[in-house]
């Protein structure tokens, strides 16, 4: 699946996860850590962590909380559980959302 | 019996944080369990002994939680490394016991896949089963154990379900010698982290049909706890109600234990005859475990709290409400923990600080923990303020000697939010590593398990005074005590000691920071606890019983020294680098003498530049 929709992924309707609101919904389509440098992991690292936290695609999401400070960082209901992220983490993780 | 047969079977119990893995420890080995370090690192290794039905001995280990055999923390590499029995001085385990919380299996599976390859005979305890079931989760076991390879036993262990069915199992698996498969585990790639999630939802499609009623109460929870406004209001209170607990309701304790060991001293000098085996034992020795078990107390009381929040599933949401509060200045919403415990003793908030996976991230917090006011500095500053600070108002409800205090305790959080800061710049060059959590369902805590956790907390911790902090003070009380006073000497005795001598020879250092010798004398025996330095200043200044009698010691102080040297005193008391038991603590916590010497380094300079400023400042404005 990964593969089938990587080449999509600079599609129009994608957003990035570090985009979503509170209430967003939709599906994960892509995960790819390749924005340059500023983490203290390399970005395979982070795109693994990603993955093991359960940021896969396929995964349904909603934005459930997000932090008083610069709305950061996130709180994501992923399936049946609930993981909190940055933003600047998030960005990584390319997401179609379901229409309003 | 041969040799073999009275080797215990070793039972790994490995599973997802938050699974009751310690609740199922707990059930399955009552209160016959030992709790070490392992061989080189400071991560609890926690084992309990049990004979099953069959009369098998069986020896568990209780494995710390993780997401994937590809550790990331020292706690999860424990983990793996005991799995593939690559630990020091431990064998492989002979059955490896998968815990997973039956409401919340997708993780799990992978790290089930994952013990797979390892290739260990496994059972699969599938615990909380019984809230699967309420919320109307069907699980094909059937299905499930045929799929998986191994057999399944579903468990409820706060309520000690299961458990013998579980041990049952793992018995079977040892007596017919279950052969373990060659291990071909790896750390994963992404392509085959990707490929087992999609193994792990194939699985679930085929043997779980979703709950028909989901839990609710946790988001309807979540929803007031984790408000922006309304959540950080909720965590403010429980932290205003937290230090108000261990302030308040700690006090007679402290007051007792410290009554206690004042009259096992006195009892114990009348019983020996007079000399140095009477002073060694109740001015070095009894004094010396006085003055430290005298915060188990605050310790006890802060843990009663965390233990509580954590096991509610609280404390994940202190840190997503703190992650951006506290990381401008560099530090991860999980260090919000770690520093909390510092407030009480920096010992126990070091060792928190393992909660947090990153290295870099784990080591600025471990850094600036000592930089939270802990309860051994309230001492020195209640007997500073009191001999320089004059008591009277300065505004509605505003006392001048509480707002000092009050300005200590804000500079030490200041400093420690700085200094984080250029820890991040210097070392980490700016580095941000990934912030990623499970928000955990909200579960009411047994009160046997917070129990049991608060026994452990207290073991630890006396464990450690016993083998730091006892030969520390021993030390301190020979270097005070050697050599005697000669015939008819007018001075006190501590003048003519090894610590004297270093007092008046390292004093010229201190003299542009306004020390006198005395003070830097009673800095000596700080070391082996800060509070120690109000008694030893009560030794070089010759009041007796000081710590009982801070007022007469205070007018004595404020006879001697001038207002910028006691201000100067107590701006060094901030950064307060000599408390050897931390020190020891952070050397083995990050097992590297150059980061315990960073440490002490940074604060050294930070005390003496504060009190330099301070002292110079003073005198300036007349205070000298």
């Amino acid at each position: 699946m990964h593969e089938m929709l990587a080449g999509q992924a600079v599609d129009a309707e994608l957003t990035q996860l570090s985009q979503a609101r509170p209430g967003d919904r939709g599906v994960i389509v892509d995960v790819r850590a390749d924005h340059a440098g500023g983490h203290g992991v390399d970005v395979h690292e982070l795109e693994r962590r990603l993955l093991e936290f359960g940021f896969v695609e396929g995964a349904a999401f909603e934005i459930i909380h997000q932090g008083l400070i610069g709305a950061d960082p996130i709180a994501v209901r992923l399936d049946d559980m609930r993981v909190a992220l940055r933003r600047r983490d998030a960005e990584d993780v390319w997401v179609r959302l379901d229409p309003k | 019996m041969s040799e073999s047969a009275l080797q215990p079977a070793r039972v790994a119990l490995v599973g997802n944080p938050n699974t009751g893995k310690t609740a199922l420890f707990n059930a399955l080995t009552g209160s016959r369990q030992k709790v070490a370090n392992y061989a080189g690192v400071t991560v609890e290794r926690k084992e309990g002994f049990i004979t099953t039905a069959a009369g098998r001995s069986l020896s568990i280990l209780d494995l710390p939680g993780t997401y994937s055999l590809r550790a990331r923390s020292p706690d999860e590499a424990v983990t793996r490394d005991a799995v593939l029995g690559r630990l020091a001085g431990e064998a492989e385990p002979d059955v490896v016991v998968a815990v997973a919380d039956a409401t919340n299996l997708r993780l799990v599976l992978r790290l089930i896949l994952e013990l797979k390859a390892v290739g260990r005979p496994m059972v699969l305890a599938l615990n909380m089963y019984d809230i699967a079931q309420r919320q109307g989760l069907r699980i094909d076991l059937e299905g499930l154990q045929r799929e998986l390879g191994c057999p399944i036993v579903t468990t409820v262990a706060t309520r000690k379900r299961g458990i013998a069915e579980l041990t049952a199992k793992v018995d079977e698996l040892v007596a017919t010698g279950a052969i373990s498969t060659t291990n071909v585990w790896h750390e994963p790639s992404a392509a085959e982290i990707r490929g087992a999630h999609r193994e792990a939802q194939r699985i679930l499609k085929a043997y779980v049909r979703p709950p028909e009623h989901p839990d609710t109460f946790t988001g309807k929870v979540d929803a007031v706890l984790l408000h922006p406004v309304a959540g950080l209001a909720i965590l403010f209170a429980l932290l205003f109600v937290m230090f108000q607990a261990v302030f308040a309701w700690a006090t007679p304790l402290m007051d007792g234990i410290d009554a206690a060991f004042l009259w096992l001293g006195a009892a114990v000098g009348q019983a020996l005859p007079d000399g140095l085996i009477k002073d060694f034992i109740s001015d070095g020795v009894i004094a010396g475990v006085g003055s430290v078990l005298v915060f188990l107390p605050q310790i006890l009381i802060l843990f009663f709290f965390i233990i509580l929040l954590e096991d509610f599933g609280y404390m994940a949401r202190a840190a997503f409400l703190m992650d951006r509060i506290m990381g401008g200045a560099g530090l991860h919403g999980r260090a919000f923990i770690p520093l909390l415990s510092s407030f009480a003793c920096a010992i126990p908030g070091i060792m928190a600080a393992r909660v947090i996976d990153q290295k870099r991230d784990r080591m600025t917090t471990i850094l600036v923990a000592p930089l939270m006011t802990c309860s051994a500095r309230i001492p020195v500053y209640t007997l500073i303020i009191s001999a320089f600070i004059p008591n009277e108002t300065v505004g509605p409800g505003l006392n001048l000697q509480g707002l000092v205090m009050f300005g200590l305790y804000a500079a030490g959080i200041l400093s420690a939010l700085a200094v984080s800061f250029v820890i991040r710049k210097v070392f980490w060059r700016g580095a941000v590593e990934p912030f990623l959590m499970e928000l955990p369902t909200y579960k009411l805590p047994s009160v046997e398990s917070v129990f049991r956790n608060l026994l452990l907390r207290a073991q630890i911790f006396l464990n450690r005074a016993g083998r730091i902090i006892l030969p520390l003070m021993v030390a301190v009380w020979v270097l005070s005590t050697f050599p005697g006073p000669p015939p008819g000497a007018t001075e006190p005795a501590i003048d003519y000691s090894f610590a004297g001598m270093i007092g008046q020879a390292i004093q010229p250092l201190f003299a542009p920071i306004g020390f006198n010798w005395q003070m830097v004398v009673a800095l000596i025996p700080g070391f082996a606890a800060r509070e120690v330095a109000v008694a030893a200043l009560g030794t070089v200044y010759a009041v007796g019983d000081a710590e009982a009698n801070v007022g007469a010691l205070g007018a004595r102080l404020a006879q001697h020294w001038s207002l910028a040297t006691g201000l100067s005193f107590l701006a060094w008391y901030i950064f307060a680098p000599q408390c050897a038991a931390t020190l020891g603590v952070v050397k083995r916590e990050t097992n590297s003498w150059a980061w315990t010497g960073v440490m002490f380094a940074y604060m050294t300079t930070l005390a003496y530049l504060a009190s330099f400023t301070v002292y110079h400042l003073a005198v300036a404005l007349g205070g000298g």
